[in-house]
């Protein structure tokens, strides 16, 4: 011992000192980690426990079952089917390359298809999926089953998608979907609600306007998943709803006549009931295949269909702003008879080229070279005297003239805001002028619209409208798409008159009926004798440009006259006539004459829709036995 | 001959009387440990017996093994290893610092092929011998003499900085407190104590202004965690997590999704505590702190038990160190203080910090067992 013995007990009196001092601070600090320990485990666990969850447990939305469109007899019109998908994980793939080049081989896939496939490998993260194809031939599909042996990893998959069976039939009604871009989202809430990559919906037409109706909600798949994102087991799956179905007012079968008799012509025709204004077909040509939109349109494709001179891309029914021709002149003749201005007596001779119609150094010519002579108003309506219009006109005034045309429809949008795209067409007046051009309001520009030329314009669905109202006595109707649901309500105003006398609607309607069913009336050639099938119409024929004296003395024939200068056919009828049902407009583009283009199709239609009728009667009376 | 005859017996029965000496609660309480360090570290396997469930077992087994051994042999001889084995440790940071292996942008290791070692763990212990062994001799009136302070600064300082260079900063503050701790027991006047700290405190912003960005961010994600919650702040925001949703009970064992979904970083070393927290709650955090404060409880009675100086001092001041690690890495995966590199004794995954604290143990636990040794 080298310490001598105080000292050692100075040394440890010391230490034990410190020793009690750091067991005291040892005991301070265990408590404190011990509250903390408390404080995160047992006081605040529940808020911990959500943000542990909120970890560990992610959602997958799967695209909704869109709901279908059937026409008024069940038909699917649009619908879904299985498309044979071609899906790789990349990380559960042994040899990638290897892989993804044969199944290039497979599918013949073309070098630029083939890069597109890289890129977007490249962006996924390897245990996501990546689409290959997503609307494989069952050829090819059953090709890649073949050989699955030899592509690991490679998933053959069926999914649902869009598919629009009649092809371009319906294209300008139902519109086509195609995948939703940010504007899609942005725009509508069920869309972003529902909103998964790759998720399709409508761009035009009724899938677009249905959107919210026809989307359905998301499948939810909820997994467990670790910190890269990675799915390690399912938790729960909730099943989502289908989109609802859409029955529609349309026929298939008129709508596909339709379609036939426009074929290769560009022009729309609309057919309606006159009493509940459900539409039996519309269509504007040419059209296109919906289908192709579906999983992205093709460049090739998309450039044919652009730069079709026909322009298949304008609904024409609906977006098409065409001068009525002679086809306002029964809402003339209706105004002129509301007004008191003219009666069924008043005449006016009509003296032919030779001796025109003359205001103010301006000359109006009727349409018959050698004149119609002296005309009253249903000899004017039934030879669609040009100049008896002229006068009447003259003597109404454009302003009273308006005010009828909106009364039956034209002017403003039919569906109302159900189509964006839909215009109003445009019923000139004083005020109007005015205000759109800054000048004041010309006589001989009431004139030209008493025979639907000049500033007037309007769409086939209003023409098909105004016809209705005309048809069905002069009553208000709603045109409509889709087939009422029960707690649908019908506007108050629905029926209500639009005439001052009925008296007036009935002489109209009987110039009509010459016109169609009379020697010398204008469609006369298209008329049908049988009264289950007689209509009552009034053709037109719209200027696509003013005609010249030099014009006026070649005198050409429809096809002499290059085709952008050639007149645009119009008819518009309701039928049958004893008992009137149905209403009709055709217009067809550069068409030429309205008795020689138009109204022969319309007695085709007539045909086909009369005979219909009875079928669509029994499907109301079947609706009314299942309730 | 009777000599040796009386050397014979006296060993003989000396290697029955060491085992009588042992101090079974601090071995029971050191298997335990042990046990739940493999059950934990099979739960960051996944709940299968892989690489480090595997390496941590043979570790465990291969050190607790060598503990034994050192506690049979005598505290003397330890007493007088002291200087030798720091000078040891020295050079071999020395040769860290010169042909050490690079990890994660630090050179920390050495490569004896059979195990990598990390000399500054090996520092945290032999430091303690080494000062240990400076004070045994020293009368009081020495102790606050110049040469002294200055002397065990360097002891302290010299391994500080072959640390500090690697970087890590975390291990060699540990090292430090290893030192601070042995100064503190042998009765270094309080003033110094007092005026480090102070002088800590007031020069904290320009040691803040010379920190590595790395080492800025974690202080600064310390303070705000939320900044910046995938990146810097996503360690402590997860662990959080981790240790919260545990509850009272904890999820069950191989039931924590924090670190079986990883989302827990270094789960195997310096967040096992995270993991163990999560599976078992407070109640299982509680038992576990309860057996460490026992280990240290016993560290310390063995230390006020033993009657030599040496004995005492290093009993001490590893029982103080270690409730250091244990608490600095409780506090910084609980929130409570920055991320410094510091692992969990004995739970954390890791062949140095384990070998460090066993061998800490085992010349604790030859103490007991030559308590009534005097060193000269």
């Amino acid at each position: 011992m080298i310490n001598s013995s105080s000292d050692n007990v100075k040394k440890l009196n010391s230490i034990n000192r410190r020793m009690f001092i750091t067991g005291s601070f040892k005991f301070f600090i265990m408590l404190g980690i011990v509250s903390r320990l408390f404080f995160l485990q047992v006081k605040e666990n529940k808020k911990y426990l959500t943000l542990s969850d909120k970890n560990r447990i992610r959602e997958w939305k799967l695209a909704p079952i869109r709901g279908e469109f059937h026409d008024y007899f069940g038909n699917v019109i649009a619908g879904n089917f299985e498309a044979y998908q071609l899906h790789i994980i990349p990380e559960q793939v042994e040899d990638f390359r290897y892989v993804i080049f044969r199944v290039k081989d497979l599918l013949n896939l073309s070098e630029k298809e083939f890069k597109k496939i890289l890129k977007k490998k490249k962006e996924i993260k390897p245990w996501e999926t990546l689409i290959v194809s997503d609307n494989l031939s069952w050829e090819n599909f059953s090709k890649i089953n073949n050989h699955l042996y030899d592509l690991n990893g490679v998933k053959p998959v069926i999914s649902i998608s869009r598919n629009y069976p009649y092809k371009e039939n319906f294209t300008h009604l139902i519109g086509y979907v195609s995948q939703a871009n940010e504007n899609d989202i942005e725009n509508t809430e069920a869309i972003k609600k529902n909103f998964v990559p790759g998720l399709k919906v409508g761009k035009v037409g009724l899938e677009k306007s249905f959107e919210e109706k026809l989307i359905g909600t998301n499948d939810i798949e909820r997994y467990e998943v670790n910190a890269y994102g990675r799915r390690i087991s399912q938790l729960e799956f909730q099943k989502g709803q289908k989109g609802k179905t859409l029955r529609l007012t349309i026929d298939t079968e008129v709508q596909k006549l339709v379609n036939e008799l426009l074929k290769d012509k560009a022009g729309s025709i609309c057919v309606m009931d006159i009493y509940t204004g459900a539409i039996v077909a519309m269509h504007s040509s040419p059209s296109f295949d919906p289908n192709l939109f579906v999983f992205g349109i093709s460049q090739d494709d998309w450039q044919l269909i652009r730069n079709d001179p026909m322009k298949p891309l304008v609904n024409k029914t609906l977006q098409g702003n065409y001068s009525p021709g002679s086809t306002i002149k029964p809402i003339v003749a209706l105004s002129a008879l509301e007004n008191g201005i003219v009666n069924t007596k008043f005449t006016v001779n009509c003296r032919g080229h030779k001796h025109p119609m003359e205001l103010y150094g301006q000359t109006y010519h009727c349409w018959k070279k050698e004149g119609h002579g002296f005309m009253n108003l249903r000899n004017a309506m039934k030879q669609s005297c040009d100049t008896y219009f002229y006068e009447v006109a003259r003597k109404l005034g454009v302003d009273k003239l308006s005010e009828t045309a909106k009364k039956f429809g034209l002017g403003k949008e039919v569906f109302g805001d159900l189509f964006n795209i839909e215009k109003k067409g445009l019923i000139p007046n004083t005020q109007w002028k005015k205000n759109a051009l800054g000048q004041s309001w010309l006589l001989g520009e009431t004139i030209i619209t008493g025979i639907g030329q000049g500033y007037i314009q309007t769409t086939p669905i209003q023409l098909c409208l105004m016809t209705a109202q005309i048809g069905n006595g002069g009553y208000k109707i709603y045109p409509k798409l889709v087939v009422d649901g029960e707690n649908e309500v019908s506007p108050i105003d629905k029926f209500t008159p639009l005439y001052k006398e009925s008296r007036n609607i009935k002489i109209v309607q009987d110039a009509m009926y010459a016109s169609t069913n009379e020697v010398r009336g204008t469609s006369y050639r298209s008329r049908i004798d049988d009264p289950k099938y007689q209509f009552a119409g009034k053709t037109g024929t719209a200027q696509v440009k003013k005609i010249t004296k030099r014009d006026r003395e070649l005198d050409l024939k429809t096809f002499e006259i290059p085709y952008e200068e050639r007149d645009h056919a119009l008819y518009v009828a309701y039928g049958p006539y004893k008992n009137p049902r149905y209403a009709v407009s055709v217009i067809v583009e550069h068409g030429g004459n309205g008795s020689t283009t138009a109204a022969p199709m319309a007695k085709k239609l007539f045909k086909l829709i009369i005979d219909r009728h009875e079928k669509r009667q029994s499907m109301d009376d079947k609706k009314y036995l299942e309730i | 001959m009777y000599q040796h005859t009386r050397l014979t017996t006296t060993s003989s029965f000396n290697f029955f009387q060491k085992f009588k000496n042992f101090d079974y609660v601090l071995l029971i309480c050191i298997l335990i440990l042990g046990f739940i360090s493999l059950a934990t570290m099979y739960s960051t396997d996944g709940g299968q017996i892989l690489f480090h469930t595997k390496s941590h077992f043979t570790k465990l087994a291969v050190f607790t093994l060598m503990m034994l051994i050192i506690s049979f042999i005598n505290i003397k001889y330890w007493f007088s290893i002291g200087y030798l084995s720091y000078l040891g440790v020295v050079g071999l940071l020395i040769w860290t610092y010169l042909f050490g292996i690079t990890s994660s942008g630090s050179q920390r290791w050495i490569d004896l092929y059979f195990i990598n070692l990390q000399p500054s763990e090996l520092m945290k212990i032999f430091i303690i011998l080494c000062l240990a062994k400076f004070f045994h001799r020293m009368k009081i009136e020495n102790v606050n003499s110049i040469y002294t302070i200055l002397t065990s600064l360097i002891i302290i300082l010299l391994p500080m900085g072959l640390v500090i260079v690697q970087p890590d900063l975390g291990t060699a503050l540990l090292i430090a407190i290893s030192g601070i701790a042995v100064l503190w027991f042998a009765g270094i006047n309080y003033k110094y104590f007092i005026y480090t700290i102070l002088g800590f405190v007031i020069s904290l912003p320009f040691v803040i202004a010379f920190l590595k960005p790395y080492q800025k961010l974690r202080v600064l994600t310390f303070l705000n965690p939320d900044k910046d919650p995938l990146g810097a702040g996503y360690q402590i925001i997860q662990s959080k997590i981790a240790v919260g949703s545990g509850g009272l009970f904890g999820k069950g064992f191989l039931k924590g999704t924090q670190s079986y979904l990883e989302f827990l970083p270094e789960k195997h070393t310096d967040f096992i505590f995270t993991l163990f927290s999560e599976e078992f709650g407070f109640v299982g955090s509680a038992i576990l702190l309860i057996v460490y404060a026992i280990i240290i409880y016993r560290i310390v009675a063995i230390g006020a038990s033993s009657r030599s100086y040496f004995a005492k001092i290093f009993c001490y001041s590893f029982g103080a160190a270690i409730f250091v690690f244990i608490t600095i890495n409780m506090s910084m995966v609980l929130g409570l203080l920055p991320i410094v590199g510091s692992p969990l004794p004995i739970m954390s995954y890791g062949g140095s910090s384990m070998l460090a604290t066993m061998i800490g143990f085992g010349i604790v636990m030859s103490a007991k067992v030559h308590s009534q040794q005097l060193i000269a």
